[in-house]
Formats: structure tokens, C-alpha cells, sequence
């Protein structure tokens, strides 16, 4: 009997335990936005927290614009660490069952939630970020991560002695590829000999195995690392043997005052805040593009969209390559992807004169090109 | 090569020293399932205190404590309390990931200078075994040492016999005057501070930061390592190799541009696990002389 009390109060307090947990996690410090017409609410959802410096802390970043841009006359609701999966739908419907009149979800892997809960509510506006599936209160936003990325592959191929580079990528999915792609583009096209390596953890965010990809490709020759994940990991394992790297999303500098040559920011406030003032001005749409899988706004440096943190740890002249690179992107006079562009076994894939369109840029690239070690998994 | 071999022990060091430490539990009779829940205690600890105190060694001693302390919540309830031990081992890892997203919120984004490398004198200086083994650091000196300590413990001395008859037929070793309770608990007591030291090892050596979860299913792997084993720990150390080599390997292959999909090289330690544990299962009469007979039975000694 005794034995028995103790266990049902010790078990009582560790389930209360382990709730509280689960609800101090899930309701950051907030207040909560009232249904009433004089604010706009405004929800947001992340995948992980703004501690992981780089994809939620963008956004995050962008949310802090939108507060100081409209003050009093928003009120946002954040909430953290959802995992793309059924669970997301009922965080977006609680969201727009709040009262929220518009809806940033802030992953790919949201999409198809956002869609099913879009449709549920056609008076709520739902913004998701850099997926493809639209309805007509649901629209799309992107960055065209894929310039900066080409200014990594110029600064790469100036920068490195042994001609080798490490990529570590996460999923293989588009964007992801663009990415590379752009990257090997930039870089030979100062660079003819210098090859590029990927490692694909399959994962957006898995620090310790980060790590040991980016040591991986450090034991392999690499000098300079480029990063297609989250986390700071890379860096510091390049700071801790020496070499160069890239940050990714959010300024890395901190965690590599000596590796970082710059880091590729995403800057989502002026977005989010177009969006807002629009559905204040009653003009809100989606926007042009839905013919093709990029967003219905993909924007990039020209916009301030993505933003480069300065140019460090590297030679005068370097930096003047780079930010001629960035100019001539900015101008339009380099769209990148521009023939002849060349596969990894040398065929002519897009030929001179041609340049991919933004629908293009998600569907045919299936191939690595020139430069690029290996082949596309799957 | 050298720094690859060296990035294949680096990656074994935590399993090892997990595996090492359910080893004892489990040939005491307790299979304590909570291994990531403790490894995740453990380097929430190791990280907090190394940040706030700058000493990568008292980081070490606090994610020991912390992995024992969690260890110690496994006991008041599988032996105190006689609860079933697989449910409670689950629920600890659940615990354990939960506190310590808990408690290292704080910390996360941080980072600390961790572990140094500790040469030996003399042996560090022999050409190519010298830079592999003897440039390490201290915790993976300590994993080899206590897995050879253990082995002798477990073999030779008395103190072991006793373990392993508890593990092997507890009503007997109670009839004999032995308190299978406290010897179970002070075996859970060591697979908890391994355990601890196990995931301090993430964020002081292998990576100097801290992330929820960032053990990312190694205490599980080291759960399977001991069945791997076949509870004689001589092979763990061959398993957590084998399973660091397959880990690193997919990597480097990568990175040599290996035509296979990453996601087929990304599973190929745990195919790698599962592989050998059917193996092994495979003869049954082996697997079951070597399994502790106690294995997750519970003991009261009033019958």
C-alpha cells in the first residue's frame, strides 16, 4: 500500500515534470495577440529555434523587422520547433484559429499543411516559404540563395592552394542543387583546375555530424569548406584546423573570427514586411509565377534579399573579385546560369547565349556541373 | 589517411565508453534502455559547466555526475521500485532529452574551448601509431582504460563473480547472502557515469557546442553494441570501431565521389548493426549462454 503511494506520487510528479517541459518549450514568452481588427496578427512558424544562428534565426531576425517597422500595429505570435510533419497542421490551424490574419510558415516541409489549412480558412493569408503548391490566399516566398553562393564559388577558387573544396549539403532537393551548382560555376570561372567535393548528411541540422563531414573533407585535401546545412559546426571545425569556410543564412563570424571568408545572409524583413503592409493596404495578392516551382517573390541581392556579411580573412584583390561578382549580379549583367554550361562528364548542357528561367532553374538541373565531383544522389 | 583514422577513433570514443557502461548493467541483469536519455544529461552538463567555468575537466566530472544522477532516477524505479525495465529505460531517454533541452536552453549557440589534446611523452613520437593513439585526449584514454579495467574487473576479480552471478541467477545469489539490489544498482550507477562521459565527449571534443539532441541516436547504438558483443567486453572496442569506420567511411566516399545515394551510404552503419546482430543471433545457443539469464527480470527478495 505504501509502496504504492510512492510510486503513484513519483510518478505523478514526473509526468507534471515532464509536461511542463513540453509546455515551457512549445509558448515562448509572448502575449497573447487579441482577435480585434485595429492590429494586424501576424503568426510565424519555425522548425527549430532562433538559437540555431542560422535558417530560424533569419527569420527570426525578419520578424523583429516587421515589429519595429509597423510597432503597435502588429502583433506576432511565434511558434517553435515544428516538425514538418502532421503535427504542423494543427499548429497553422491553431494559428489561424487565433485570429491571425496572415501566416508566414517558415520550411519547405510545411507545405502541404499550410495548403490543407489555407483551404480551410480562405479569409486568413498564408505566406510559405520556398515551396511551389499555391492557392489563391496561400502564396510563396524565396531568396535566391544561389547568387551568394556563386560569389562562395569566386572567392573558392581564388582562394584555395590545393584546388580542392568540401561542400557539405543536406538534402537533395533543388534549391540544394542550385546551390551547388551556382557554386561551381563561380568557381571555375576563375579557377579551371579547382573541384569540388559534397558530402549530403541528410540532414538541415545535425551538429556532431557536421562536424565529421567537414573533418572528413579536410582529411581529404580540402582547404576552403562551403556549407549547405545550419549549423556553426562546419566553421568551427575549419577554424580548429585552419582552413576557410562559409557561413550559411545568419553571420557565422563569431564561431570563426579566422575561417569565415563571409556568410551568405538571408534577410527575410523586407519581405515580410511588404506582405503586411500590402494586407493593410488591402492589395495583398500572391503574386506572379505560378506556372513554375519557384516562389511567387524570389528575390536576391538586388532586393537585399540576401545579404552578404563583409568580405574577411582573405587578400585585397580577392575581395574586389568578389565584390564585382556581386555587382554584376546586382546589375543583371551575370545571371549565372547563362551557357555554355557543361555537366561533369562534359556535355553541353545549356547551350551559349541560353539562360535558364527561373522554372528551369527547378526543373532541369539534374546533373552537377563542371567541376563538381560525383553524381546527384537518387 | 592518418587523420581519417583518426576521425574513425574519435567517432568510437562515446560509443565505447556507453557501451562499456551498459555492459556492466546488463551483465548485472538490468537493461537499461535510458543510454541516449543519460549521454544527453551528460553533455548538457559537460557543456553548461565548461562555458561557465572555462575548465574543459571539470566539464568532464560534471557530465559523469550528471550522467550518474540521471542513472540514479532509472534505479529508484526498475530496482527501488521493481517497475518494468524496459518502460522505464524509454521513459528515461525521454526524460533525458526533455531536461536537458531544459536545462541547456541557456547554452545553446555558445560555444566552449573544449578538450586539448594530451600527448604522451615518448610513445606520441613513434611514426604514424604515435600520431593515431597517443596524441589523443584524456576521455579517450579513459575509454580504453576502463573498458581494459572492466574486462578485468568482470574475468577475474571476486567483486566481478558476484555481479555476474547476480546477473546470471539472482535467487541464488541472494540465498548466498549478496544484496542484489545494491550490487544492480551500484552496475546502473557505472553505466550511468559512462554514459555521462559519454555524451561530454560530443560537445568538449568532438564538436564545442550544444544542441538538443545532438546525440543524435548514439546511445542506442551503443545499446546494440553490447549485443554486438556479446556481452564480452574485448569486443566492444572491435564494434565501435567497426561501427565509427562504417560512419566515417560513407563520408570519405562521399567526398571521393562514390556513385551509391547517399541516403543507401547514410544507413550503412546501422544496416552494418543490424546486420551483425542477426548474425550473431543466428546461433541461438551461443547468444544465450553469453545473455546475463537475469536479463531484465525484476528481483524482490520477498519472492
Amino acid at each position: 500500500m505504501k509502496l504504492n503511494k510512492i510510486v503513484l506520487f513519483l510518478g505523478v510528479v514526473f509526468l507534471a515534470g515532464l509536461s511542463f517541459m513540453m509546455l515551457s518549450k512549445r509558448v515562448p514568452e509572448q502575449q497573447a495577440c487579441a482577435a480585434n481588427d485595429e492590429q494586424v496578427n501576424v503568426g510565424f512558424v519555425y522548425l527549430t529555434t532562433p538559437d540555431d544562428h542560422g535558417w530560424t534565426y533569419a527569420h527570426e531576425i525578419g520578424r523583429q523587422d516587421v515589429v519595429k517597422h509597423f510597432g503597435n500595429k502588429v502583433c506576432t505570435t511565434v511558434i517553435e520547433k515544428i516538425v514538418e510533419g502532421p503535427d504542423a497542421t494543427r499548429v497553422i490551424r491553431d494559428l489561424a484559429k487565433q485570429g491571425n490574419d496572415i501566416i508566414f510558415t517558415t520550411s519547405f516541409g510545411y507545405m502541404e499543411q499550410t495548403l490543407k489549412v489555407a483551404k480551410e480558412f480562405p479569409d486568413v493569408k498564408f505566406e510559405h516559404i520556398t515551396g511551389y503548391k499555391r492557392a489563391a490566399n496561400m502564396a510563396t516566398g524565396n531568396i535566391r540563395f544561389y547568387e551568394g553562393r556563386y560569389v562562395q564559388g569566386v572567392v573558392a577558387g581564388l582562394m584555395t592552394k590545393g584546388n580542392k573544396i568540401g561542400y557539405i549539403a543536406s538534402y537533395p532537393i533543388p534549391e540544394v542543387i542550385q546551390g551547388i551548382n551556382a557554386f561551381g560555376i563561380g568557381l571555375r570561372s576563375v579557377n579551371s583546375d579547382a573541384e569540388v567535393s559534397v558530402i549530403w548528411v541528410n540532414s538541415w541540422y545535425d551538429p556532431v555530424k557536421e562536424a565529421a563531414a567537414a573533418k572528413v573533407l579536410i582529411a581529404e585535401g580540402a582547404d576552403i569548406l562551403a556549407q549547405h546545412t545550419d549549423s556553426p559546426a562546419m566553421l568551427q571545425t575549419a577554424e580548429k584546423a585552419g582552413v576557410f569556410g562559409f557561413g550559411q543564412s545568419s553571420d557565422m563570424r563569431e564561431f570563426a573570427p579566422k575561417a569565415q571568408l563571409f556568410s551568405s545572409v538571408n534577410n527575410w524583413g523586407p519581405y515580410y514586411v511588404n506582405k503586411i503592409q500590402a494586407l493593410i493596404d488591402g492589395n495583398w495578392a500572391t503574386g506572379e509565377g505560378p506556372d513554375h516551382w519557384a516562389g511567387n517573390t524570389w528575390s536576391g541581392m538586388s532586393d537585399d534579399f540576401l545579404v552578404l556579411s563583409p568580405f574577411e580573412n582573405m587578400p585585397n584583390e580577392v575581395v574586389v573579385a568578389a565584390s564585382k561578382a556581386v555587382a554584376d549580379i546586382k546589375a543583371g549583367t551575370n545571371k549565372i546560369f547563362t551557357g555554355p554550361i557543361y555537366d561533369n562528364n562534359g556535355v553541353e548542357k545549356v547551350p551559349s547565349g541560353k539562360t535558364l528561367n527561373d522554372g528551369e532553374l527547378f526543373t532541369t538541373l539534374d546533373y552537377y556541373v563542371e567541376g563538381v565531383v560525383g553524381k546527384i544522389p537518387g | 589517411m592518418d587523420a581519417l583514422i583518426l576521425t574513425v577513433i574519435m567517432t568510437s570514443v562515446p560509443l565505447m565508453l556507453a557501451a562499456t557502461g551498459e555492459l556492466v548493467a546488463e551483465r548485472s541483469g538490468v537493461l537499461n534502455l535510458g543510454v541516449e536519455g543519460m549521454m544527453l544529461m551528460g553533455a548538457v552538463a559537460a557543456f553548461a559547466i565548461t562555458s561557465i567555468t572555462g575548465n574543459a575537466y571539470l566539464g568532464i566530472f560534471a557530465g559523469a555526475l550528471s550522467g550518474a544522477l540521471t542513472s540514479t532516477v532509472f534505479a529508484i524505479f526498475a530496482l527501488g521500485l521493481a517497475t518494468n525495465q524496459v518502460a522505464t529505460g524509454l521513459a528515461l531517454t525521454i526524460f533525458g532529452a526533455g531536461l536537458s533541452g531544459l536545462v541547456g536552453a541557456p547554452f545553446v549557440g555558445g560555444t566552449v574551448h573544449g578538450l586539448d589534446p594530451l600527448p604522451i611523452p615518448f610513445l606520441a613520437d613513434i611514426p604514424l601509431l604515435g600520431a593515431l593513439l597517443f596524441q589523443l585526449d584524456f576521455i579517450a584514454y579513459l575509454s580504453v582504460f576502463t573498458l581494459i579495467i572492466v574486462a578485468w574487473f568482470l574475468n577475474k576479480s571476486h567483486a566481478g563473480l558476484i555481479l555476474r552471478a547476480v546477473g546470471s541467477n539472482h535467487h541464488s545469489a541472494h540465498a548466498l547472502g549478496y544484496s542484489v539490489l545494491w550490487v544492480r544498482c551500484g552496475a546502473v550507477l557505472f553505466g550511468g557515469l559512462m554514459a555521462g562521459i559519454a555524451g561530454a565527449y560530443l560537445p568538449l571534443v568532438l564538436i564545442p557546442h550544444w544542441s538538443e539532441g545532438m546525440t543524435a541516436g548514439r546511445g542506442w547504438i551503443a545499446v546494440a553494441l553490447v549485443v554486438f558483443a556479446s556481452w564480452m567486453p574485448s569486443r566492444i572496442l572491435v564494434g565501435a570501431l567497426l561501427f565509427g569506420g562504417i560512419t566515417i567511411m560513407q563520408l570519405a566516399g562521399q567526398a571521393r565521389g562514390w556513385e551509391m545515394p547517399s541516403q543507401f551510404l547514410s544507413m550503412l552503419p546501422y544496416l552494418a548493426t543490424i546486420v551483425v546482430l542477426v548474425l550473431i543471433s543466428r546461433d541461438r545457443n551461443f547468444t544465450l549462454k553469453r545473455a546475463p539469464a537475469q536479463l531484465g527480470r525484476i528481483f524482490t527478495s520477498s519472492k
